[in-house]
């Protein structure tokens, strides 16, 4: 169903009036209220009153990932601390987080956008829903416990973990609906079917977001488990999950523009591309108090299209995900840039500057390989000195990432050494195919 | 006296095992002994061999990891307990062993490689209990000695 017809449904011209309106009056909120933007603005010769509507869009600054790490932990918030009720955060380049925070009004705009996207999947207040994303720092968790409360589902927080209970309590429970990573609900259906179970489930929707995932991924899970699965999007410096998600036609992920105005730019010359043309998806958000941010820089790549969908909705429409302007890589919904890898490294201080990270996914689920040359200075015929260097390494990367890694140690230079931007990254997953 | 070991890290793939014995074969560099050591990922080859330094710097050349590491050769009589014996002296000096292998067991006695976990208090308490350790030459050659 359509959660919000008067918002999902709305004439572009009366989308762009509220766009217009709530842009000026963003604009106007972060020029009051946070320096980094009035500092910004005024170096562009910008005063808010130049920002008319939407179609002023282009004249505003962006904002980068490094702008948010380089005001840490709340330079960029925009109101005071007294009106903050919930920060998350997500691991930074250098290891410092990234830090975000929610007004009540916020968190309510997260759950209405979050409700939206279960309404469209189908789900209602007779379903039982298993929310299997982390709960915590991750945005994943508690952005689908509310959006799923918000709608009067009868919400399971499974968070992580612990697979085992995860089916136990699926089959138990009747449970009908799941939101998780797409690469965990395969490793699910994995399990499911080693226990002889994949008939005894009562599944009909699957949430999937957090990775990037292709449309192969989607018919296999929709093949095993006999339902239907949605791709959520989202970001926690734009909201978390629930900024877009697709419908039941998967012609593109819907984002809910009342809140979030879109553009597509080429990421060298930061140009608008034309409708329908790959570039860099770049958010400005419409209605945040906390962290509003004007021309936010996903990295991400996609198209856009602004055409009514057959579902009835006339928001805009993204394309599936092309992959990402920078080096970022998604492992099991965490991001990873090798950069922090490299810095892990460098402090350590014992291995050699040449490495190499594999990323593959057994069993569906991702694993992470770091390739370490064996290099003279810390070469040992003791295996367990050995031993305990791959376990340091190990424990060096998993606490720097937040993720486990396999260290495999390799002979010295069978790293392939590349003339000027070393080749530091093999993803086997093929996840923008 | 100390003696050289030439200890090699070899990745588990086919063939590289063979590269290393042919290095050492162009470069006419015998092997006396040698022992591998596996785990999942990867090997280590430790050998002794008649000339270590010039089998670490051909094996660099080709690109491998190889270092010198300090081992003792001690020799023990060919009769029932006398590893038994030797273990039991290091044991009681507070020492451990981190590996051991065979040199060679031609002749009267048997001599073995040892590693352990402080190698000069380890050859003082040998010598104080009567057994004899081989010199760095007498280790190299040992087996050619033997064949001749």
């Amino acid at each position: 169903m359509i959660w919000n017809e008067t918002k999902e449904c709305m004439s572009r011209d009366e989308l762009i009036n509220l766009q217009s309106a709530r842009l000026k009056k963003t604009v106007s909120h972060v020029y009051h209220n946070v320096e980094f933007y009035r500092k910004k603005m005024q170096q562009l010769g910008l005063e808010p009153g130049d920002i008319k509507g939407i179609e002023d869009l282009h004249k505003l600054p962006f904002t980068t990932k490094d702008d948010l790490r380089e005001n840490y932990p709340f330079g960029l918030f925009a109101v005071p601390q007294s009106q903050i009720v919930r920060v998350h955060a997500s691991s930074g380049t250098t290891g410092k987080a990234t830090v975000v925070g929610y007004t009540r009004r916020d968190i309510e705009i997260w759950q209405e956008c979050v409700t939206r996207v279960l309404a469209m999947a189908g789900i209602g207040i007779n379903d039982k829903i298993q929310v299997a994303y982390g709960y915590g720092l991750f945005t994943g968790g508690l952005g689908l416990h509310y959006g799923a409360e918000n709608l009067g589902a009868t919400v399971i927080p499974m968070s992580t973990g612990n697979t085992k209970r995860l089916i136990t309590m699926m089959e138990d429970f009747e449970v009908t609906a799941i939101a998780c990573t797409p690469s965990y609900l395969l490793h699910i259906a994995e399990c499911l079917e080693e226990e002889g179970k994949l008939d005894k489930i009562k599944l009909k929707a699957a949430i999937c977001g957090a990775e990037p995932w292709t449309e192969n991924m989607r018919k296999e899970i929709e093949n095993k488990l006999n339902l239907k699965a949605y791709d959520i999007y989202g970001l926690s410096e734009i909201l978390g999950p629930g900024v877009a998600a697709d419908c039941e036609y998967h012609k593109g992920l819907h984002i809910y523009e009342d809140h979030f105005l879109p553009e597509i730019i080429n990421p060298q010359t930061l140009e608008p591309c034309k409708e329908g043309e790959i570039g860099e998806l770049v958010i400005t958000t419409l209605t945040k108090e906390a962290l509003p941010l004007l021309r936010y820089r996903t990295k991400d790549l996609t198209n856009i299209t602004y055409k009514p969908c057959e579902c009835g909705r006339t928001i805009a429409r993204i394309g599936r995900f092309k992959g990402r302007s920078d080096d970022m890589l998604i492992i099991r919904g965490v991001n990873v840039f090798p950069s922090q890898v490299e810095a892990a490294l460098l402090e350590l201080g014992e291995t050699s500057p040449h490495y190499l990270l594999i990323v593959d996914r057994v069993n569906n689920l991702d694993v992470l390989e770091i390739q370490v040359e064996v290099e003279e200075h810390f070469f040992s015929d003791e295996i367990k000195e050995l031993e305990n260097l791959t376990k340091k390494i190990a424990g060096v990367l998993q606490s720097a990432l937040g993720l486990s890694v396999k260290v495999t140690l390799v002979e010295p230079k069978t790293i392939a050494r590349s003339e000027g931007k070393a080749k530091r990254v093999i993803d086997k997953r093929k996840l923008y195919e | 006296m100390l003696i050289k070991q030439l200890s090699v890290f070899i990745e588990n793939k086919v063939g590289r095992l063979e590269d290393v014995t042919k290095v050492l074969k162009d470069h006419n560099i015998n092997i006396a002994s040698f022992s591998l050591a596996d785990t999942a990922e990867y090997g280590m080859l430790r050998m002794i061999v008649s000339d270590p330094e010039e089998g670490r710097r051909v094996l660099r050349e080709e690109g491998f990891s190889a270092s010198l590491a300090d081992v003792i050769a001690v020799k023990i009589a060919q009769k029932p307990g006398t590893l038994h014996e030797v273990l039991k002296i290091l044991f009681d000096a507070g020492l451990s062993v981190e590996y051991m292998y065979t040199l060679s067991t031609t002749g009267k006695d048997t001599s073995i490689i040892m590693k352990a976990s402080d190698l000069n208090l380890a050859l003082e308490v040998l010598r104080a209990n009567g057994y004899e350790v081989c010199s760095d030459k007498e280790a190299y050659e040992i087996n050619n000695i033997n064949n001749k």
